[in-house]
């Protein structure tokens, strides 16, 4: 089971917890506002876009040359951006803090 | 060469140079091929505009047949965000569940309508009529309006060998001015009212505003949803075991959804004026010319897809620009999505196979590009479980 909290635009906390699936499914599921995942998690719209906490990269790893791409040409992006659908959920995210972008 | 394959006439210029320049009217197009540069252009709003004159974004270039400018579509950042602020969770609504329960009678009346084993014109008879009742869902209008939006036929703008028709604009346009003055006299919840009661950046939308929304909404979710559910019929007829793998695996549908969208890309291009002298792929593109974002070119780059000739249902990785990318993308794509999400999970239920009987492709031409988007006659056979 891994713990992942989510701080909104709005400042608002969210914790939640799943033990699969991606994360931007979870925060879908819970309408965490800012996290919409128009494409269902195929890395095409950038809906689900967070910054993790710096402290935790490690955690997460690194994105891959395709959500990079996407990336690149966000605005809001910076180098702890990542597209949440495409990480996914496993004991090794547990106490994850990720900023919702949007 | 299968019936409900769509060819990739852009590879060679895509591998080669990145670009490809074709005539229209009197304002040539320089066509942007390559996902990765598509994706910056279309980012690039203060280099690549949207604003010009009325019409020019659009390839055929439609200067001399309108003057209304579209909303938000002809229209930068920032003004365009405050457009979209106003008009984004009025297209969310497809996400509701009423939304949803209502598009899902629809279609499952539709569907039972044609399996009748009888031969069924799917462009005419299923398509039209499909994206006819649907909008009204999207406008909030009463479900009769539908009935006279299908009798325009596909081609609202075109007559018979003519690409562009003013003349035959014009009744969509008289018909939205007849609409927006009722909605005056009458206001109720639908598109209409909600718009003439609205402000954006404090000032009220005039008249001619909101005529620029929703002449959008009739004239880009038309023959892109047409085209988009023509072509997913066309498909699961050639390929059964696809439909069965999706009534098998419900959960690779959403999947699904974007790999049709990609294959098909239902818009080929949309256009951009060049407000300042400037390069694309190493190519001058000179202040007050044109380019294209050709999105149909873009989701078959095989640097970024694999086997991107290929329907892979359950394809993962999928950074396609089939809606467009960055500012505008597609206002309408919640509506689209659901419509094909809806489609198939109804037939995944009623039906078992579909014949493909006889077909006349419609195909696009840019100079020596001729592009398949969908069809002008597609007769097929609904077969129930
Ligand atoms: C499968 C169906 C559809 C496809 C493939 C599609 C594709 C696209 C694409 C590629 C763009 C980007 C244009 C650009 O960047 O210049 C776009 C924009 C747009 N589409 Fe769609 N579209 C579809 C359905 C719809 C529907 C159903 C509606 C509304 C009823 C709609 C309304 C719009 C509007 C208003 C824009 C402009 C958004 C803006 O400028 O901010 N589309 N569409
Ligand atoms: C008032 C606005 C518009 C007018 C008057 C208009 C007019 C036309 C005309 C005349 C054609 C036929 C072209 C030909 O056969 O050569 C056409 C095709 C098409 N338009 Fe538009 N258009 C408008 C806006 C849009 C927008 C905003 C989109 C998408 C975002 C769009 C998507 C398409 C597509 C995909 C086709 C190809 C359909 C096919 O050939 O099957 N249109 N439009
Ligand atoms: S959900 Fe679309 S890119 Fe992540």
């Amino acid at each position: 089971m891994a713990k992942i909290t989510f701080i909104t635009q709005d400042d608002e906390n969210i914790v939640l917890e799943a033990d699969s699936g991606s994360v931007m499914a979870l925060a879908v599921e819970n309408g965490v506002s800012g996290i919409d995942g128009d494409c269902g998690g195929v890395c095409s719209c950038a809906t689900c876009h967070v910054h993790v906490n710096p402290d935790q990269v490690s955690q997460t790893g690194e994105a891959s040359e395709i959500e990079k791409d996407m990336l690149e040409l966000d605005d809001n992006a910076n180098e702890y951006s990542r597209l949440c659908c495409q990480i996914e959920i496993s004991e090794k995210l547990d106490g994850l803090i990720l900023t919702v972008a949007n | 060469m299968n019936k409900s394959d769509l060819n990739d006439p852009f590879e060679q210029a895509r591998v080669e140079q990145g670009f490809a320049q074709v005539s229209d009217q009197d304002d040539p197009v320089t066509m942007v091929l390559r996902l990765k540069d598509v994706r910056k252009c279309a980012h690039n709003t203060k280099t690549f505009s949207s604003e010009d004159v009325p019409g020019r974004i659009v390839v055929p270039s439609e200067v001399n047949i309108r003057t209304t400018r579209q909303i938000p579509f002809e229209v930068d950042p920032p003004m365009h965000k405050g457009y979209r602020a106003l008009l984004d969770p009025w297209f969310k609504r497809p996400l509701e569940d009423e939304y949803k329960a209502k598009l899902n009678a629809q279609i499952d009346e539709l569907v039972d309508a044609v399996i009748n084993g009888e031969p069924v014109e799917v462009i005419e008879q299923f398509s039209l009529v499909l994206q006819s009742r649907a909008l009204t869902l999207l406008l909030n209008t009463p479900f009769e309006d539908s009935d006279l939006w299908i009798s325009w036929g596909t081609h609202v703008f075109r007559s018979e060998g003519e690409a562009l028709d003013g003349d035959k604009a014009q009744i969509l346009y008289d018909y939205i001015d007849a609409e927006i003055e009722r909605a005056i006299a009458n206001p109720s919840d639908d598109l209409y009212s909600v718009l003439l009661a609205a402000e954006v950046d404090g000032k009220k939308l005039t008249k001619e505003e909101v005529k620029g929304v929703i002449v959008l909404t009739f004239s880009g979710g038309r023959d892109t949803v047409i085209n988009a559910v023509s072509n997913t019929i066309a498909y699961f007829a050639e390929h059964p075991e696809s439909l069965q793998r999706l009534r098998d695996e419900p959960e690779i549908r959403g999947r699904a959804i974007e790999e049709f969208i990609r294959y098909f890309s239902p818009l080929t291009h949309m256009g951009r004026v060049v407000t300042e002298d400037t390069q694309v792929c190493e190519h001058a593109a000179k202040a007050d010319t044109r380019i294209s974002l050709c999105w149909a070119s873009a989701n078959r780059d095989a640097s970024v897809f694999e086997t991107p000739n290929e329907v892979v249902l359950d394809r993962k990785m999928n950074p396609h620009v089939g809606f467009g990318f960055g500012h505008h993308n597609c206002l309408g794509a919640t509506h689209a999505r659901q419509i094909l999400s809806t489609l198939i999970n109804v037939l995944c239920d009623k039906v078992q196979t579909i014949d493909l009987l006889d077909t006349e492709d419609n195909i696009e031409e840019w100079d020596e590009f001729k592009r398949k988007v969908g069809y002008h006659r597609l007769n097929v056979r609904f077969n129930p479980k």
